[in-house]
Parts: C-alpha cells; sequence; structure tokens
C-alpha cells in the first residue's frame, strides 16, 4: 500500500487528500515524516503541501459537510494523533466518494470514520474545556496577565476567542510550554508568540513576571488558596471523584494545587 | 488587614458551602465595550477534595443571623466565630478572582442580620457597583433574602443572572418543625415575584429589543435530604411541583450533614447520604432530559428508590412489557428509555440508521453502556432470543458485571479479608 508522507500540518494533510484523488490511490496510510520508520513493502511518496489545492479540500468539505462539522474536523487535527491522522483522511474520502452532497453523511455513526471523528473531537473539546478552566493567571507588575500551561493537545488556537471575549481590558498571555509558543493579547488583538529566537514579547514576560510580581498579586493567590481550602465539606470526601476532575498532571499550573491534598 | 480577610473569606466561605448550586451557565452576558467578563455556557475552575465543582466565589455576606434554622450552621444559637464582609471587600474579590481566572462569578448569600431589606440592600448595593462601576459581566447568583421588599428583589434581578431561594425542607411539615420562621408559603411568593417579572419583561422584549434582560439564567431552589424523615417520592414530588409552578432552571439535592446535637436530626459524625442524593438527581435527570413521568418512577407502590440500581434500570426492569426496543425502528424516545443509553447515544443511533441497520460493533464504538443495553434492546444482529428474558436474572447479571461506585460501601462481603 502508498504510504504518504506528510509534513504534520494541517495544510500538508488536506494536500495528502488531493493528491490521493489526482493520483487515483484510494487507499493510503497517512504519516507525518517526522514519525516514519520506511516499513519492508511500503511505497512512500512525500507530499508537498500545496496550500491552493489545500484550499480545494477544505472548500469541497465544506459544501458537503457544513462549516460547524468541518471545524470539528480542524479540531481532530489539533489532537496531534497518528490514528487520528489517518481516520481524518478516511472521513475526507468517505466524504468526497459518496458525492451526494448529503449533510447528513456527518453523522452517519455507523461508519468508522465518522465516529472517530467525534470521538477525537470530543476528546480534544474536552482539553479546550479544561484549558478555559484551568488557565491561573499571575499578575505582573507592568500589568500583565501570565499563565503557563502544558495541554495534552494542541488547544490555545481553540480557547483565543473566549479569552479575548472575557479579559478584553486587561493584556494577557498564555504560554503552552510544551510547544514552546503562546498567544498574547495587547488590548487591541491576539498574536501568536514564539520563545525563540528573538526576544519577543513572550519571552521577555517569561523572564520577567515571576521577579516582579504585582503588589498585591500574593495576596490574591494565598487567599484563593484560601477559598479552595474553606468550601470543601470534609465529611463529604471524595478524593478519587477530585482527581478525576483535576487529574494531577495539572496541578503543577494551578495555585490552588500548590500543596497538593490539603 | 489582609489577615482579617483572609479570616472573613475562611469563615464566610465555610458557612455557605452547604448551599450545593453551582451553575454558571444559562446566561448570555456579553462583554460589550472592552470591560470585563463574558458570560456563556459555564465553567468548573476547578473542584474541591469531596469531588464538588468550584464554578463561583461562592460566600456569605454575614454569618450573623437573626433566624435560628436548626438546619443551619449559622443559626443565632450557634456558638461560632462571626464575621462580615463590607462591600468593597466582595467587590475587590470577586474581581481580582476573576481577572486571574479562577471563578466564572459571585454566588452571594446571606444571613439575615436586622432585618431582611437592610440585608437585601447591602447585596444589592454589591452587585449594582460590580456592573456599573467596575463593568463586571461575569456570572452572578444572587440569594433572594426572604422577606425582603417587592421593589429591591427585582431591581436585583436587573443585575442577576441567577436569582434563587431555597425550600430546605422537602415538605412543609419538616420545614415548620426545624425553622419556625420560615415556610414553603413565602418561598413561593419570592419565586412567583421573579416568575412574573420574567414573563413580563419578555413580553416586553417582544415589542421593544432594549427592554432589559431580567434573570437571564433563571431561577433554582434546593432542597435538604435526610434531615427529616420524607420518603423519595416526597422529595420528587415536590421538586417536579416547583419545577412546573415556577418554571425553575434546576433543584438542587443537598444531603444533610449533622452540624448539631439537635435530637430531631441525624446525630454529627453520621455520614451524609451521597448515594440517595445521586439517586435523587438520576431522577431529576430522567424528568429533564428523558421525558419520565415523576409517577413512572416514584408512586404508591416504590415511595423510595432503589439504592442498588439506578432509577432508570430499576424502572425497566419493572416493566419487562416495554422491551425489547429495536434500536433500528423504535422512535427516539423509546431509545431514550433503555438502560445504558444516554441522550447523546440515542441522538446518535438516530442520525446514524438512516444510512443502515445497526450491528452490535456499531453500537458499541457509539459509547452506550452495552453490557447493560443488550438485555432491553434489538439490533441487526442481536441473538435470537427463545423466551422472555426474566427481570430478576436481568438484574442478578448486571449486578455480578457491575463495578459501581458504591457497590464497596453496600456490600459487608468484602469486609471478610
Amino acid at each position: 500500500m502508498v504510504t504518504y508522507l506528510f509534513d504534520g500540518t494541517f495544510t500538508g494533510l488536506l494536500t495528502a487528500v488531493f493528491e490521493s484523488y489526482a493520483s487515483r490511490q484510494k487507499a493510503a496510510t497517512i504519516v507525518s515524516a517526522a514519525d516514519y520508520q520506511p516499513g519492508f513493502l511500503d511505497i512512500a511518496v512525500t507530499i508537498i503541501p500545496d496550500p491552493a489545492k489545500a484550499q480545494r479540500v477544505w472548500a469541497g468539505l465544506g459544501k458537503r459537510i457544513g462549516n460547524a462539522s468541518r471545524h470539528e474536523f480542524y479540531t481532530v487535527f489539533l489532537s496531534e494523533n497518528a490514528g487520528a491522522w489517518q481516520h481524518m483522511f478516511g472521513y475526507a474520502r468517505y466524504l468526497f466518494d459518496h458525492n451526494d452532497r448529503n449533510l447528513e453523511r456527518a453523522t452517519d455513526y455507523g461508519n468508522q470514520h465518522v465516529m472517530a471523528m467525534a470521538a477525537y473531537a470530543k476528546k480534544v473539546s474536552r482539553e479546550r474545556h479544561r484549558m478555559k478552566a484551568f488557565v491561573r493567571f499571575k499578575k505582573s507588575a507592568d500589568g500583565l496577565y501570565t499563565s503557563i500551561v502544558e495541554p495534552d493537545f494542541n488547544v490555545l488556537p481553540l480557547i483565543v476567542g473566549h479569552f479575548r471575549d472575557r479579559y478584553a481590558d486587561q493584556r494577557w498571555l498564555i504560554f503552552d510550554k510544551r510547544r514552546h509558543y503562546g498567544i498574547y493579547y495587547d488590548l487591541a488583538s491576539v498574536q501568536e508568540v514564539k520563545i525563540e529566537p528573538v526576544p519577543t514579547a513572550a519571552s521577555q514576560v517569561a523572564k520577567s513576571a515571576p521577579m516582579l510580581p504585582d503588589e498585591g498579586d500574593g495576596l490574591y493567590t494565598s487567599l484563593w488558596q484560601e477559598y479552595f481550602k474553606s468550601t470543601n465539606i470534609k465529611e463529604r470526601a471524595n478524593l478519587k471523584l477530585h482527581i478525576q476532575h483535576v487529574p494531577k498532571r495539572y496541578w503543577k499550573h494551578l495555585p490552588e494545587k500548590e500543596f497538593g491534598f490539603h | 488587614m489582609p489577615h482579617r480577610l483572609k479570616e472573613k473569606l475562611q469563615i464566610l466561605a465555610d458557612a455557605a458551602k452547604y448551599d450545593v448550586s453551582c451553575a454558571s451557565s444559562g446566561s448570555d452576558r456579553k462583554n460589550k465595550g472592552k470591560g470585563i467578563g463574558d458570560t456563556g455556557s459555564g465553567i468548573c475552575h476547578s473542584y474541591t477534595e469531596d469531588g464538588r465543582c468550584v464554578s463561583l466565589l461562592k460566600i456569605l455576606l454575614t454569618n450573623h443571623c437573626i433566624f435560628d434554622c436548626a438546619f443551619c450552621v449559622s443559626r443565632s444559637s450557634n456558638d461560632i466565630k462571626r464575621a462580615a464582609f463590607t462591600v468593597d471587600e466582595v467587590v475587590a474579590l470577586t474581581m481580582e478572582f476573576y481577572r486571574r481566572n479562577y471563578i466564572e462569578g459571585l454566588f452571594l448569600s446571606s444571613g439575615i442580620f436586622k432585618n431582611a431589606d437592610y440585608t437585601m440592600e447591602r447585596m444589592l448595593r454589591i452587585v449594582k457597583k460590580l456592573r456599573i462601576e467596575e463593568n463586571y459581566n461575569g456570572y452572578i447568583h444572587l440569594k433572594t433574602i426572604p422577606g425582603a421588599s417587592q421593589e429591591m428583589v427585582t431591581e436585583a434581578g436587573l443585575y442577576a443572572d441567577r436569582m434563587s431561594i431555597n425550600l430546605e425542607m422537602p415538605t412543609e411539615s419538616g420545614l415548620k418543625m426545624l425553622a419556625p420562621e420560615k415556610s414553603h408559603e413565602e418561598v413561593k411568593r419570592e419565586l412567583s415575584t421573579i416568575r412574573n417579572k420574567s414573563v413580563e419583561l419578555a413580553d416586553e422584549r417582544k415589542v421593544i429589543k432594549s427592554a432589559p434582560a431580567f434573570v437571564p439564567a433563571g431561577q433554582s431552589t434546593q432542597i435538604v435530604v435526610g434531615a427529616t424523615p420524607e420518603s423519595d417520592m416526597e422529595v420528587m414530588y415536590t421538586a417536579d411541583q416547583f419545577y412546573k409552578a415556577y418554571s425553575l432552571k434546576r433543584v438542587y439535592y443537598s444531603g444533610y450533614i449533622p452540624i448539631s446535637h439537635d435530637a430531631r436530626m441525624p446525630v454529627i459524625g453520621t455520614t451524609p447520604p451521597v448515594l440517595r442524593e445521586n439517586r435523587l438527581y438520576q431522577t431529576d435527570w430522567l424528568m429533564r432530559f428523558y421525558s419520565f413521568e415523576i409517577r413512572e418512577l416514584l408512586n404508591n407502590d416504590y415511595p423510595n428508590l432503589d439504592p442498588e440500581i439506578d432509577p432508570k434500570l430499576s424502572w425497566a426492569l419493572r416493566n419487562p412489557g416495554f422491551f425489547p426496543v429495536d434500536i433500528n425502528s423504535a422512535p427516539y424516545r423509546n431509545i431514550l428509555r433503555v438502560p445504558g443509553i444516554g441522550v447523546y447515544s440515542a441522538k446518535k443511533i438516530v442520525a446514524a440508521r438512516k444510512f443502515g441497520r445497526l450491528h452490535a460493533y456499531q453500537l458499541k464504538k457509539m459509547g452506550i453502556a452495552f453490557n447493560r443495553a443488550q438485555h432491553f434492546m434489538r439490533y441487526a444482529d442481536s441473538p435470537v432470543q427463545l423466551n422472555e428474558k426474566d427481570p430478576t436474572a436481568i438484574r442478578q447479571t448486571i449486578l455480578g458485571q457491575s463495578t459501581g461506585k458504591f457497590r464497596i460501601a453496600q456490600s459487608g462481603q468484602l469486609t471478610l479479608f
């Protein structure tokens, strides 16, 4: 079978779908070139990402399943999961093969690819929701609110609107430590910032924030920790449920969990 | 000063925590003109070690109280530390917590000091200050102070997203016994005030779009269970009646946690009835999202919920004639009644079967609890069934397979080892 090696970008993945039709290859394994380990019988084809081709596939998806389902398809890509990418390829093939423009195909859950889209989208959505919940801002002396996160999936693009609408009157930065980039709001718009290579807003912030916290910041952090303790009902202790809702891997960035269990 | 503030927060959060309402959804307050805050579908920002959601800064304005309700930790005869926040302190805490993304908003309740109007007036000042001076669009849940003037309660409704007043005990007689100053009649009056104003303004909005939003996330109430000896049926019939009469968004059930040596109630140290509470919520959900009538789930023959199995399964085992439900042809509302199939799965099934008959492997992928559901449904490749399944046998099979969250607590067998 043919293996498509793509560059790991969304454009690359859509281009792969395009190429499979251009070269009349119905089934293909799709792998990010970075993860590829050559197999014995592989015929590897390198996909060169092409924005124009990707755009045609993107537009075609919109016509077949509508904008909401197409957005869900995009969120699945953010799972950064090889299995999910394979299903995305299969899903796109399924939609274009049945060229009936039946919008309901996006809900044909008996089909393995459609069901996989729903399942991965749910996982990504859960992580997106967690980041809306678990971002904790620290205020620095110059009035910037900073938060460091390490989400399981690449969900920062999905929370830009939420934070922009909510914190419209304060400058903020949410930095994904695992993926080395952040989103920064300067009271006008949100931009993507990278720590490397030149000192950008992000790196200055990351360096200066811990050194120059706002005067009242420590007080409110400790009041929050106090509140978290006081609002707990000891007689109802249920640590299993607690950990299920706030998995331990998130604790290091949550001030209320700074001391572990109380 | 910070030290005193911390102590106040300790006292007044501790006193407010028995109010279980934590919802921060249902409102649609948008951030206009670059203010702070935007309210939508509700977020739980953290969870306490008891597993409950922390969504709002839930505090009392004060725990001084002129009332002496036996079930309440802040009752006037209780010898505890008392404290009161100033208006500015509540505003500052709310804003600083909100700006750090700790919370979705404020839940403000209060003991009654001096009189109802005096208390309500201060609460009103807090919400007005947040909305007008701070340009704050986060969530606000305000408790209605029983007996406060109608004008003040209605004015508060213009700034709050949700308002609530607690029924406390499931029946009037139970409430009279423990809280002689309170009554269900009073709660009904307060709920009506808000309901009527909501209806009036909703009508106005149909004509004049700019008519103000009024308690956009609706009203809720709370029933304490286990303090007085009511049956599950009495609890849920009261809930049902209030859902219908006052268009409530939520009824909360709060398992009583003994806080006093009052001989009329469970003694201190008794474990709170968390399992019962869980079953009551399941019943509530079946009423609101699964179109069950409360009479089907609880009636004179079955006045109490089965602690061993959930109320939907319990109903199914009592009504074998309703099953099996054919997944590939039954209407949505019937599929919804199959134990092990929830709202999302039922919708998936109805959408997917348009493309072909559904088999076991597909249903399993859709996330239904197949082991439970299989006894109550037919699908494309379901095994041939010669004789009717016996409900008692099904019950045993399901109980044998399940490792439910409450099983260890109930079964005495494990303690052998």
